[in-house]
This record gives structure tokens, sequence and C-alpha cells, in this order.
């Protein structure tokens, strides 16, 4: 039951995009077309799960014994970043499908901010190995459905007759702060 | 020199603005601008890691292997900022709080990266130096202004640090704030309207308007100008003098499978 919660809360309550801006750079580059946007989003929840994972099981049994937990930024954003190139790189032998709908996003995850958020996240609840990877799923589950919601919605608005001033940026971003009121919505579910 | 020190300063603040020209930053623009000294705060911790990782990045411009070199700068960022993080919960530990993870998320700042790639992997540390104190006051002054702006319409203050406040509105007024500009919303709907006025603006000059940074595009990564972001791992960029580039760049697989146009070249 904790863990539904767990995944719920991260999923909708506290939307890693919505409601804590992490991960905007994805959110608004890559939710121009529904498709590219679902193949990101596989990607997010991939990567942001296993980091939960490995960065959990290093914070626990390395980085608290030996009295360094002030060097998890450090470590963490290394591991993420071998973690990525790892995971491109298997994936591109093992599986040369998934590769071409998955493989090609795994770079632009490096510098995202939602999966360092994350994971830092996890160590500040103090949550345990099973509990992060709950959290970390929830997390990428949230960021995966706001980027969908984002993509379609940015297909409809496309040819709409839009203010000169406002076409490109202003209206992708006041479209994000009307999803953000939605989901502020869901904090009374908790 | 004093010239050249004088133009970078200016280039960062105004024509290289990194939030309202190059759109970058914008996760942690969003999210610590409840207030003005929230927004200041955050500006400032941004500038003395972008001045210091420029300087020795600059320093260490020659001797950094350019296989290895994404990694070594994120490695000085992130130690750079772990001291920082140390000074803030010693000397400020109320700002410290305030900011929260977003402290420790300046690493993966892609302002930061971004000067380190463009500017100081190719320039002397001087100028190095003081390109990143130029864009990092144009981060603070976009910030403290975003700060000032939500904070006045939605709790009425600007500069409040709890007991003193620069300025407060008068009870009974106009305007009665409206909270929702300090919530997650507001801040995409007070940047949208900054933006647009900005828009306005560079259309009555005959410049191009503010695009939605494509990544899956070409040139989408240009403002970021890390290479890596083209699609092309780091693995791949060392290896292109070598050995022909496998995998096809992000952006023809993309106009591929959604049909679009040609692919390019």
């Amino acid at each position: 039951m904790n863990l539904i919660l767990i995944i719920v809360s991260a999923a909708f309550v506290n939307n890693v995009v919505l409601s804590q801006f992490l991960g905007l750079c994805p959110f608004l580059g890559v939710s121009k077309r529904i498709k590219t946007s679902t193949g990101m989003g596989g990607a997010v929840i991939a990567v942001i799960t296993i980091s939960s994972a490995i960065c959990s099981l290093l914070y626990q049994f390395v980085l608290v014994p030996l009295d360094l937990t002030y060097l998890n930024t450090i470590v963490f954003i290394l591991v993420i970043a071998s973690l990525v190139q790892f995971l491109e790189m298997y994936i591109k032998k093992s599986n040369p499908k998934l590769y071409e709908s998955l493989g090609v996003y795994l770079p632009l995850i490096t510098t995202n901010c939602a999966v360092l958020g994350a994971v830092l996240t996890n160590v500040q609840k103090d949550y345990n190995f099973i509990e992060s990877v709950a959290s970390g799923f929830g997390t990428s589950l949230g960021f995966a459905i706001a980027l969908l919601l984002m993509a379609s919605i940015r297909e409809r608005i496309e040819g709409n007759d839009i203010p000169l001033s406002f076409r490109g940026m202003p209206i992708v971003l006041i479209t994000a702060g009307l999803m953000s009121i939605a989901f502020i919505g869901f904090s009374g579910v908790l | 020199m004093g010239k050249k020190i004088l133009e970078r300063l200016g280039n960062g603040i105004i024509k290289e603005n990194p939030i309202l020209v190059g759109m970058l930053g914008i996760c942690s623009t969003l999210a610590v601008t409840t207030s003005a000294i929230n927004g200041l705060g955050m500006g400032a911790s941004t500038l003395i890691v972008l001045a210091l990782s420029n300087l020795i990045i600059s320093l260490l411009r020659n001797f950094l292997p350019n296989s290895v070199r994404i990694p070594g700068y994120i490695v000085i960022v992130a130690s750079l900022v772990t001291i920082i993080q140390f000074f803030m919960q010693g000397f400020v530990p109320d700002l410290y709080e305030s900011l929260g993870i977003f402290i420790p998320l300046i690493v993966v700042n892609c302002i930061i990266l971004g000067r380190a790639e463009s500017y100081a992997a190719k320039n002397g540390p001087i100028l190095s130096l003081f390109d990143g104190i130029g864009v990092g006051l144009g981060f603070t002054m976009t910030l403290t202004i975003l700060g000032a702006i939500r904070e006045f319409l939605g709790s009425g203050t600007v500069f409040s640090t709890g007991a003193t406040q620069l300025f407060k509105l008068p009870e009974g007024t106009w305007y009665e704030p409206a909270s929702i500009f300090v919530l997650a919303p507001g801040a995409f709907f007070v940047l949208a309207f900054m933006t647009a006025v900005m828009n306005r603006a560079k259309r009555k000059k005959g410049l191009p308007q503010a695009e939605v940074p494509d990544y899956t595009q070409d040139g989408g990564c240009a403002s970021c100008s890390i290479d890596s972001c083209a699609g092309k791992t780091i693995a791949e960029m060392n290896n292109k003098n070598k050995v022909e580039i496998k995998s096809r760049p992000i952006d023809v697989v993309v106009k591929e499978k959604t049909g679009e146009g040609e692919t390019k070249e």
C-alpha cells in the first residue's frame, strides 16, 4: 500500500515537470510530435528507474558507511552519465529495433535534471531500496504522462490563430501553466 | 584587454542573455523564483560556479584530453557546486533551505556546460572568467526580475525577508495578491508574458522571435552548443576521426519515422 502511495504521489501529486520544474528542457524540446514523445518517455522511464536503484544501493552501502554522503552530487552525476552510456551501448548491440525507437533519445537524458533530481529526492526522503525504485518509477511515469499530454496538445494547437507575439515559446509556456493548474487538483488526492 | 572584458560582460547580460535569448536553464529559473530574494540567491550561486568553472576549464583546456573533456567538465562543476553547497549551508542556512534541491542541480544547468564548451574551452582564462561573470549576471538579473514580479503579484511584497521588505502593497488597495503566482502555474504564465514582450520588441526590430527549442530537429541544439546533444554519443564523437559513425543522427531517424520531409544530405 505504501508503495502505491509513493508511486501515485510521485507521478501525479508532485509531478516532476508540472509542479517541481524538473526536466523542462526535454518537456519543451521533444514534445512536438506524439511519436517522438512516447519514445522519449519510454527512455526516461528506463533511465530514472534503473539509476534510482543503482544510486540507492551506492548511497546505502558505500557512501553512508564511508561517511562520504557530502559527495553524493558528484557520485550520482557520474553514475547517471556512465549508466546512460552503457545502456545505449547495450541496447544497440542486443536489440537494434528497440534502439531505433528509444536509443536515439538516450544521449539527451544525461543532462536531464529530472534524473539527478529524482535520485537526490530519494536520498533526501530517506527511502530504502524498494521505495527508491518505486519513487523513481513514479517520477518517470509522471514525466512520460506530462510529455505525452503536452505533445498531444501541441499537435492540436499547431494550426490555430495565435496572436503573433505569443507564437512559439509563450503559447507553449501558457499551455504548460494551464496543465499545471489541472495537476494542482491532484494534491487533494492524498 | 579592458575593452574585450567589457564586451564579454555586455554580451552575457544582453546579447546572449541565457534565459530570455537562449532559453537555457529554465528548470531552476521557474522553480526558485517564488521571491526576489530566492532569485537573487540562486543567481548569485550560479554566477560563482559559472565564473570559477569557466576559469578552471580555461586553465585546463590544453591539458584535458579531448576524449574525456565532457566528463572532466562535469566533475569540475560538481566539485564547485559541492563547495558552494557547504558555504551556503554554513552562512545562509535560510536561503539554503528554501532553494533546497536546486543547489545540487546547478550541476546539470545547461548554461554552465554550454559556456564551458562554447567559450572557456577555446579562450584564455581572464576572458573566460569575465564571460562567466557576464552570463552569470544576465542570469541573476533575469531571475531577480522574474522573482520580484512573481512575489509582487503573488504576495504583494518585493524583496521580503519575512520581517522586513523593500516594498509592501498597502492593505485595501485595488489589487488583491493572487497566490497562484507563487505556485507552479504562475511561473509558467509570468515567463510566457515576459517572452511575449521580448518577442514583440524583437519583431518591431525585425529580429526572429524566440522559438521552442526542438531537440528532434536539425539545429535544435545549436543554442546549447554541446556536441553530444546532436544525437551522437560521446563515444561516437571520440571515434569520429577513426571510424564512420554507425548510428544515424537523431534528426534523420526522427524525420524518417514521422514521415516528414526528406532526409538531409
